[in-house]
């Protein structure tokens, strides 16, 4: 019975908005969010930034409900089915972070032809009835060797840190790195080890490398694995090189103690967790009858010397650097892609 | 007091039956849009390949053992169904027989060596998975035409997850149950010394029931990529966990050769609604493991309490 309450309360709230305010015509509207996993400090960003944003966007009148939903095993045919229930609890629309690029197709064939619109971002499904707001993983590393371009001309040796083995965003950053240094030939990659994206497996294998190694200009990395290869370095007594970092707080931390003690200069990047809140509002804006084409391209958030603090500074502890988007954020970011 | 509501097997016979009628009950009562074909639909399509993979377990604990490899076995036919069966119909048949004489052969090896099948079943797992992974590096593939159409049907009236429960059930009742060589794959399981001095082979028992699993292994591969459309390797990695406990919640036995098919379907739909009403009621994700778990202590539970009056 607890469906039908909640049916009248949102009946309710939307009414007693209704009453003195204009409101969009999505004010009726159920969004929910299928999300895979929930195990690291992007993903809990990710749902805390969903949270904050959709429970003011719900307050304001603008939804009817936006419910987060997780999966306990990170299975696809787990997935799958909570995309079956949410069908049947009458969501309008369905944000999606995918465990399959390929096996949830079923899934939201289905919801599509219910008449549910489907914005998978992150990990994005290859159904085409769906919307994608994927992440360009090639670009972010490309875009580490563009920099070492500019700030060493000359060029140098390079140490890659690559993320988990097999997995298709390490491979996709990987090839970015390589087409990176195939235009920047200055560079050459002098040695490439798996840091798995934790600072502490990065700092190992790091360590490991670094006796046979050459001298090292400059660390490319895929995030969550800078500060793990400066410790190395120091262990090793090493000079240490421009490594880019990854937008995790405890690398941001470091980068501002070295850049207050002797100007160490680098940049970071890295995926906004707030992208889940970008896909709410692309499904929003949706159910209002906006025309969206179906696959947009999500910007990096890229930390520079200059905007360090202030980045730091709103990124909380053990967290990792984050922009939540808001409707008019969502309007601009859909206006570039057409 | 028990005694006047009824004999216990026949109690112990429905006990699925009911669990499975309170949690669909609940479900219709929280969300009255499931009471609908479509709904019916939607709720239980996935509970089809869980069903059949139910079914395949419940063939190796018929003789005893226990197969904790069904999982990445049930993975590796779906990707074999997604790229060879789609691309080379006929050598998609040939290694999906393969893949069922692989079965019968472990358990020969079983029966011959002596070996516990816990531990050969748990190794297994493992080849099947590399092997799936070497079939479909990646997620992808395409599940062949026909396979989606016959899981995309829609009878009339009835809900096509249904019709095939229901099929799925009376056929291996009638196989397992009612046959005489039924009798003889069951009392292998049963009491073995007996069927063997009746100059029954055991081993052929056992090859028998492994390539039974290995065939309903192969079917709930291929119903579960008609659902999905496409494969991964570790795509049905639950349904080891599943199949046990759907089996044994359908009223199997981990030893004695007792099993029931209807209730291994039943049990298989039960437990995927459990999980499916515990969204519905709004039960947080980190909690839905244990509440699967906690079913199945209440029915378990229940069910021993019946045994007892079994035995007294």
């Amino acid at each position: 019975m607890t469906g039908k309450k909640t049916l009248v309360a949102a009946v309710a709230v939307t009414l007693a908005l209704g009453a003195g305010t204009a409101l969009a015509d999505t004010a009726a509207k159920k969004i929910a969010l299928s999300n895979n996993y929930a195990g690291n400090s992007w993903r809990q960003a990710m749902l805390k930034s969903w949270d904050k944003v959709t429970k003011k966007a719900v307050a304001d009148g603008i939804v009817a409900e936006a419910s987060a939903f997780t999966t306990a095993e990170n299975q696809a045919t787990e997935q799958a089915a909570q995309i079956q229930n949410m069908i049947l609890q009458g969501y309008d629309a369905i944000v999606l972070n995918a465990a399959s690029p390929t096996a949830l197709n079923g899934a939201v064939k289905q919801a599509c032809d219910a008449g549910i619109v489907v914005v998978s971002f992150d990990g994005v499904v290859t159904e085409p009835c769906a919307w994608r707001i994927a992440v360009d993983f090639k670009k972010m590393g490309a875009i580490q060797l563009d920099y070492l371009a500019k700030r060493m001309p000359k060029g140098g040796n390079v140490l890659e840190i690559r993320g988990l083995a097999g997995v298709f965003v390490d491979d996709e950053i990987h090839a970015g790195i390589e087409a990176g240094v195939k235009k920047n030939a200055q560079f050459k990659i002098v040695g490439s080890v798996h840091g798995d994206w934790a600072q502490e497996v990065a700092q190992k294998a790091v360590a490991g490398i670094l006796p046979s190694l050459p001298q090292v200009d400059a660390v490319v990395t895929q995030g969550g694995d800078g500060y793990g290869a400066a410790q190395a370095f120091k262990a090793a007594g090493r000079p240490i090189p421009l490594i880019i970092m990854g937008n995790r707080q405890d690398e941001l931390t470091w980068w501002k103690e070295q850049k207050d003690a002797n100007g160490y200069e680098t940049m970071s990047v890295s995926i906004a967790p707030g992208v889940g809140t970008l896909a709410f509002w692309v499904a929003q804006q949706i159910l209002d009858g906006v025309d969206v084409p179906k696959d947009m391209i999500v910007p990096f958030l890229q930390i520079d010397q200059g905007n360090l603090e202030a980045n730091l500074a709103t990124t909380e502890a053990g967290g990792v650097a984050n922009v939540e988007y808001s409707l008019d954020d969502a309007k601009k970011a859909i206006a570039s892609t057409k | 007091m028990l005694r006047g509501l009824g004999n216990p097997r026949f109690l112990r016979a429905v006990l699925p039956a009911i669990s499975l009628a309170v949690i669909l009950g609940a479900i219709f009562a929280v969300n009255p849009r499931t009471m609908s074909p479509i709904g019916l639909n939607l709720l239980l399509q996935l509970a089809v390949p869980v069903a059949l993979a139910t079914i395949a377990q419940m063939f190796i604990l018929a003789v005893n053992d226990l197969d904790l490899s069904i999982g990445g076995y049930v993975g590796l036919v779906a990707c074999i169904g997604a790229t060879f069966l789609n691309t080379d119909p006929l050598l998609g048949v040939v290694l999906l027989g393969a893949c069922i004489a692989a079965y019968a052969v472990m358990g020969a090896l079983i029966h011959w060596r002596n070996l516990p099948s816990i531990v050969v079943t748990l190794g297994m797992l493992f080849v099947w998975q590399g092997i799936a992974i070497l079939v479909l590096p990646t997620p992808g593939g395409a599940a062949p035409g026909w396979i989606t159409a016959i899981m995309g049907f829609k009878p009339p009236l009835v809900p096509f997850p249904i019709v095939a429960a229901v099929v799925i059930a009376v056929v291996v009742h009638f196989a397992l149950m009612r046959s005489s060589y039924g009798v003889i794959l069951r009392g292998a399981g049963g009491n073995p010394r007996a069927v063997a001095r009746a100059g029954w082979s055991l081993l052929k028992t056992k090859l028998a029931m492994y390539a039974l699993a290995g065939l309903f292994g192969v079917l709930s591969g291929l119903s579960l990529i008609g659902l999905t459309t496409s494969a991964q390797a570790n795509i049905a990695m639950p349904y080891t966990l599943l199949s046990i406990a759907g089996a044994i919640l359908g009223g199997s036995e981990f030893v004695g050769g007792r099993v029931s098919p209807v209730g291994a379907v039943i049990g298989a739909l039960t437990l995927t609604l459990a999980t499916r009403a515990l969204t519905f009621f709004h039960v947080p994700p980190d909690w839905q493991i244990g509440a699967q778990g906690g079913i199945l202590i209440v029915v378990l539970a229940l069910r021993a309490l019946i045994n007892r009056r079994e035995v007294a």
